[in-house]
């Protein structure tokens, strides 16, 4: 363990919708395992799993970097698919360019960043248009 | 056995094994929801800080070797005023049954005074939790608390859907104090000369009345299981003289024993009924994960098929279901309706909340946990993957998370094991090799 710090690492397939959520599923696993809060892993459940389901139906599958400290958890979804365009606009409650498949599955409500900044205590997301994004979310374990 | 309150002890559980029969195979530790169950020295042992009841390894067992502790008949008679509190599946156990008073006659013959239907009580728990649904307040998906077992689980895996259980005791408990307070009118009797016995399709209720759910003492005395009660009910059904009309619930009722029961009784259309363990450790999951889950009620039963598919039981879960259909559609074109069930909301709600007991942690100190899970994964990463089970151990994660809890060895892996030999056999090779020359003089000379 370096400096008192767990790294996890998932690869995200983009290509199957059923599998989505493997990772936050496994991490809420470690965490009842750390003895972290229940209210506290909840909030990451459900934030990680929204970051978990972007990157597959936006980003086109990636990774998950999950960085787990005394003090705080910090997840790192990496894509290369389209970026995003607008965060501002993104981020809005209701905006989704989710496809008609995605939405077929019940996805593109529009509601999962703002969720997800609802429920970690910051998220950053930075995008290329052409290249790629990177949504950082940190949920601090003592509040 | 006479259970008193200040007996209850928090891991008490109605399911054991039989060590005799136990072969010592890997078909409970595979199946287990919380992964409770290990292999040591040849036999099973369950962890009982783990264990829900859930009865899934009576049923898996090959050898019959897990069964469920209950009293029995004889029990009752300790008692001077005996009432027996018989489940809707156990209407559902019988061929050609088209009258529940056959059934309740025959309790009756058996020993008990009085008949409760824990049917009857169902229709108070549904009115309430109607109630509570229209208020708002509950924290949405709200989950049914009428299986101890789901309830068991979610304080075990889900602890985080706490607030989502329906905070209202089960049918048995609501019936048991129904059936407590009409007995002290009908009768003289003083409570502790009052005998309340569930008739029950379930291991789980058997480890209610020691360790309630959100009640602070079981008004129960006892749980007999459907098994036993059939056993001793056939031969006299067809025999019985005269049938009393015993029977007053209604077929909402007896559509609880099946899962989609309670939700048909609720008339809410923005529900999920959920039935086998796995399929509700599934969907909690799924609830843990998504805020946006557009749901009002869950109905999640740990049984097969809900109550009829209990391991105390004896008719197949899907005949049983059929039977349970037909009668409560009678009983729907008869129009019986439930005689008045004397309870308040307030006797309905828990009298203690529920806690969360974390048994999964792996240490009480953070950092002490985060080194343990690191060791675990490096531990992980070293074993075959196969999940055998051979080491006694569900998975290879959780022998791993066995060995940094320091209850098993890298070697308890047969494969390791295998690794292990070998290199020693290797090493006796070249010891051999290098033998002092004395010995080697020997040789030459044989
Ligand atoms: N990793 C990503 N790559 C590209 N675009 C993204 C990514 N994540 C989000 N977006 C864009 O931001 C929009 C809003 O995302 P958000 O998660 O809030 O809603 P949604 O995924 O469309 O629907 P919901 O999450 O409610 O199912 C998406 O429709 C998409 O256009
Ligand atoms: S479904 Fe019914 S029988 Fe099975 S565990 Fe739950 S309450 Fe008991
Ligand atoms: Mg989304």
């Amino acid at each position: 363990m370096n400096n008192n710090i767990i790294t996890l690492h998932y690869d995200i397939d983009g290509t199957n919708f059923t599998i989505a959520g493997q990772a936050s599923s496994n991490i809420k696993k470690v965490l009842k395992q750390l003895g972290v809060d229940p209210a506290i892993i909840r909030r990451t459940a459900i934030s990680m799993y929204e970051g978990e389901i972007n990157t597959v139906i936006h980003g086109k599958g990636g990774v998950a970097d999950i960085y787990i400290s005394p003090d705080q958890i910090r997840i790192v979804f990496t894509d290369h698919g389209p970026g995003i365009a607008d965060i501002e606009k993104a981020m809005q409650e209701g905006f989704s360019t989710a496809s008609a498949e995605a939405r077929e599955l019940g996805f593109g409500a529009g509601m999962g960043l703002p969720n997800m900044k609802k429920y970690a205590d910051a998220l950053n997301i930075e995008s290329t248009p052409g290249e790629g994004t990177t949504v950082e979310l940190i949920i601090n374990i003592h509040s | 056995m006479v259970i008193t309150a200040d007996k209850v002890k928090q891991y008490y559980h109605s399911v054991t094994l039989d060590r005799e029969k136990c072969k010592g195979c890997i078909n409970c530790i595979k199946r287990c929801p919380t992964e409770a169950i290990r292999v040591r020295d040849g036999k099973a042992k369950i962890i009982k800080e783990r264990c829900i009841d859930c009865g899934e390894c009576i049923r898996v067992c090959p050898h019959h070797a897990k069964s469920a502790v209950t009293e029995t008949l004889d029990d009752i008679f300790a008692y001077r005023y005996k009432i027996a509190l018989p489940a809707p599946t156990l209407y559902g156990q019988f061929n050609h049954l088209t009258d529940i008073n056959y059934v309740l006659t025959g309790l009756k013959y058996l020993g008990f005074d009085d008949i409760y239907e824990v049917a009857k009580a169902t229709e108070a728990i549904t009115a309430y939790t109607k109630k509570l649904l229209a208020e708002g307040k509950l924290k949405r998906p709200v989950i049914n608390s009428a299986c101890p077992t789901v309830t068991r689980l979610i304080t075990v895996r889900f602890p985080s859907l706490i607030p989502h259980i329906l905070p209202l005791i089960s049918p048995m408990e609501a019936a048991a104090i129904a059936a407590r307070k009409e007995a002290a009118q009908k009768t003289n009797y003083k409570p502790e000369e009052i005998g309340v016995f569930f008739i029950s399709p379930c291991a789980a209720k058997a480890t209610e009345i020691r360790n309630p759910i959100g009640l602070s003492s079981s008004p129960l005395n006892g749980v007999i299981s459907i098994k036993e009660v059939y056993l001793k009910l056939l031969p006299i059904l067809g025999k019985l003289e005269h049938i009393e009309p015993l029977s007053t619930c209604a077929f909402a009722g007896v559509n609880w024993a099946q899962s989609g029961g309670e939700i048909a009784a609720l008339a809410n259309d923005n529900y999920v009924a959920v039935d086998g363990i796995h399929h509700v450790v599934r969907l909690l999951e799924e609830i843990e994960d998504d805020e946006t889950l557009d749901v009002d009620f869950i109905e999640a039963l740990a049984c097969t098929g809900g109550c009829v598919g209990g391991p105390l039981t004896v008719e197949n879960t899907f005949v049983a279901k059929s039977k349970i259909k037909k009668l409560a559609d009678e009983l729907k074109k008869s129009g019986q309706k439930t005689a008045p069930v004397a309870l308040s909301d307030e006797e309905l709600r828990w009298e203690v909340p529920i806690t969360y007991r974390n048994v999964m942690n792996l240490d009480e100190d953070l950092l002490i946990a985060m080194q343990k899970l690191e060791n675990m994964q490096a531990l992980a990463r070293n074993l075959p993957q196969l999940d055998c089970g051979s080491c006694g151990a569900p998975s290879c994660k959780a022998l791993a998370e066995d060995i940094v809890r320091g209850f098993a060895g890298e070697t308890d892996c047969i494969y390791k094991l295998r690794e292990k030999v070998r290199d020693l056999a290797k090493q006796m090779v070249e010891l051999e090799e290098q033998m002092p020359g004395s010995f080697k003089q020997d040789e030459r000379e044989r």
